[in-house]
């Protein structure tokens, strides 16, 4: 998946993925897609409820080797 | 910056009856899962991520003025949420340290009583679950019921009594939560006791526990009295201790009965536990007062953040020992029954021997409550 920006979040603990993601997000427009790293187990429930509380679509995640990446559009 | 409390500062609250706001920033899946209940509490929910342009999506809830108790799932968001609060003006927010993670692993002892003959009874209120554990002491030794996986708090409360732990006991083999049984009796040279019948897939050396086997606790005569009470599981085991008091692990809580289907099949189990509930239990003092291992609803807390009954009061007033018939009961269970605790199964394993996780992977695998009752 294309992505317009990656996101490195890693080693960051909860609530700063999502405030960075956040940040990011802000400066991209919408239809644009941010890919975000986590290493925070706690990340995947609050960025899924984030987006959708923020009208973006979440269109993939995965986990692999404790790496969880988002491929979020913007909405 | 704003203050941090305490998830036994918190606890005294909640015993005490003291009114609380607190205010929830994990996301709603999780709050409407799991939430911090008891005595005074107000709580409301509002996920951190809708608070950082603005906290005023909480500004109608909340006032300057009042006491706020921020929580999140393990500390971050909550601090940074009541920092937040403080800047818009509110005067008094404290970030609970640990969050929701640390809630679910505090244990607060609550005197239940003194025994005959010397020595005396507390109950471990685990406040965040719902679990409760027991410690009986007497001349210098003690036995502890229903030990949760948190074993230094009980050391501790052995060492500031100056006893000696010697007897651990699980009415049963849990699937809510990991015991802590195995591993304290080890560390402190004690006897680690379980039902037989549970404990048929075990990978580790046990006592059993058999009607007729008394266990003393001290020189004197506080007795810690088996009584075979299957139907949450196959092997549940009651306790009568001091000839007072009537442990019911998961069989009898004090608003609900235990749910037969954690280890096998509701449809199964639930003859013995009708068995139990209605012929076994009745044959014992309607005036020993009721012990549970859980309880599920904040109201079952009492005055001083015990949870107890007279055995006579629950056969007049639990719902659940109201219904005679057979098919009614049977339907009564088998249809209320909550989604199970979670990861159960793993819990299961782990109180077996079978698996052995990590710490940090045992803590995640308790959180959430118990969901021992059936509901209704």
């Amino acid at each position: 998946m294309k992505s317009t920006k990656v996101l490195d979040a890693k080693g960051l603990a909860c609530p700063m993925p999502i405030v960075r993601t956040k940040k990011a997000m802000e400066e991209l427009n919408s239809g644009d897609i941010l890919e975000v790293h986590t290493t925070d187990q706690g990340s995947k429930s609050d960025l899924t409820a984030w987006a959708k509380a923020g009208g973006h679509e979440l269109l993939k995640d995965t986990e692999e080797d404790n790496i969880l990446k988002f491929w979020v559009k913007k909405g | 910056m704003a203050k941090t409390i305490s998830t036994k500062e918190l606890a005294q609250k909640i015993i005490n009856h003291t009114k609380i706001i607190i205010l929830d920033v994990r996301n709603t899946d999780e709050f409407d899962n799991w939430k911090i209940e008891g005595g005074q509490v107000e709580v409301i929910n509002e996920p951190y991520f809708n608070l950082l342009d603005s906290v005023d999506p909480v500004a109608n809830k909340l006032s300057k003025d009042q006491e706020i108790i921020v929580v999140c799932a393990k500390g971050g968001s909550s601090e940074m949420v009541a920092d937040l609060l403080e800047e818009e003006g509110y005067i008094t927010v404290y970030s609970l340290e640990g969050g929701m993670k640390a809630w679910s692993e505090h244990l607060e002892p609550i005197k239940i009583g003194d025994l005959k003959e010397g020595g005396s009874l507390y109950q471990f209120v685990r406040l965040g679950k719902g679990c409760l554990s027991y410690f009986v002491q007497s001349n210098g030794e003690a036995a502890i019921i229903d030990t949760a996986r948190m074993t230094d708090v009980y050391e501790e409360f052995a060492n500031e009594k100056e006893v000696r732990i010697k007897h651990l006991l699980d009415t049963h083999l849990h699937a809510d939560h990991i015991s802590g049984g195995r591993k304290l009796a080890e560390k402190v040279g004690g006897t680690y006791y379980l039902p037989p019948k549970d404990a048929e897939e075990v990978t580790f050396d046990f006592t059993p526990l058999q009607e007729g086997n008394d266990i003393i606790v001290g020189n004197t005569e506080v007795k810690v009295q088996p009584i075979y009470s299957p139907g949450h599981t196959i092997g549940s085991t009651s306790f009568i201790i001091d000839d007072t008091y009537l442990l019911t692990g998961d069989i009898l809580f004090v608003r609900s009965i235990g749910r037969p289907d954690l280890a096998g099949l509701a449809e199964d189990w639930v003859g013995d536990l009708r068995e139990t509930l209605y012929s076994r239990y009745k044959e014992l003092s309607n005036n020993l007062i009721v012990l549970p291992a859980h309880y599920s609803f904040a109201e079952e807390l009492g005055e001083g953040g015990e949870v107890s009954a007279r055995l006579g009061d629950l056969y007049a007033r639990n719902e659940g020992l109201q219904v005679e018939g057979e098919q009614e009961f049977r339907k009564m269970v088998t249809e209320n029954l909550p989604p199970q605790p979670n990861d159960y199964q793993d819990i299961r394993r782990t109180n077996m021997g079978k698996i052995d996780p990590d710490q940090e992977k045992q803590k995640e695998m308790e959180t959430g409550p118990n969901r021992c009752a059936v509901e209704g």
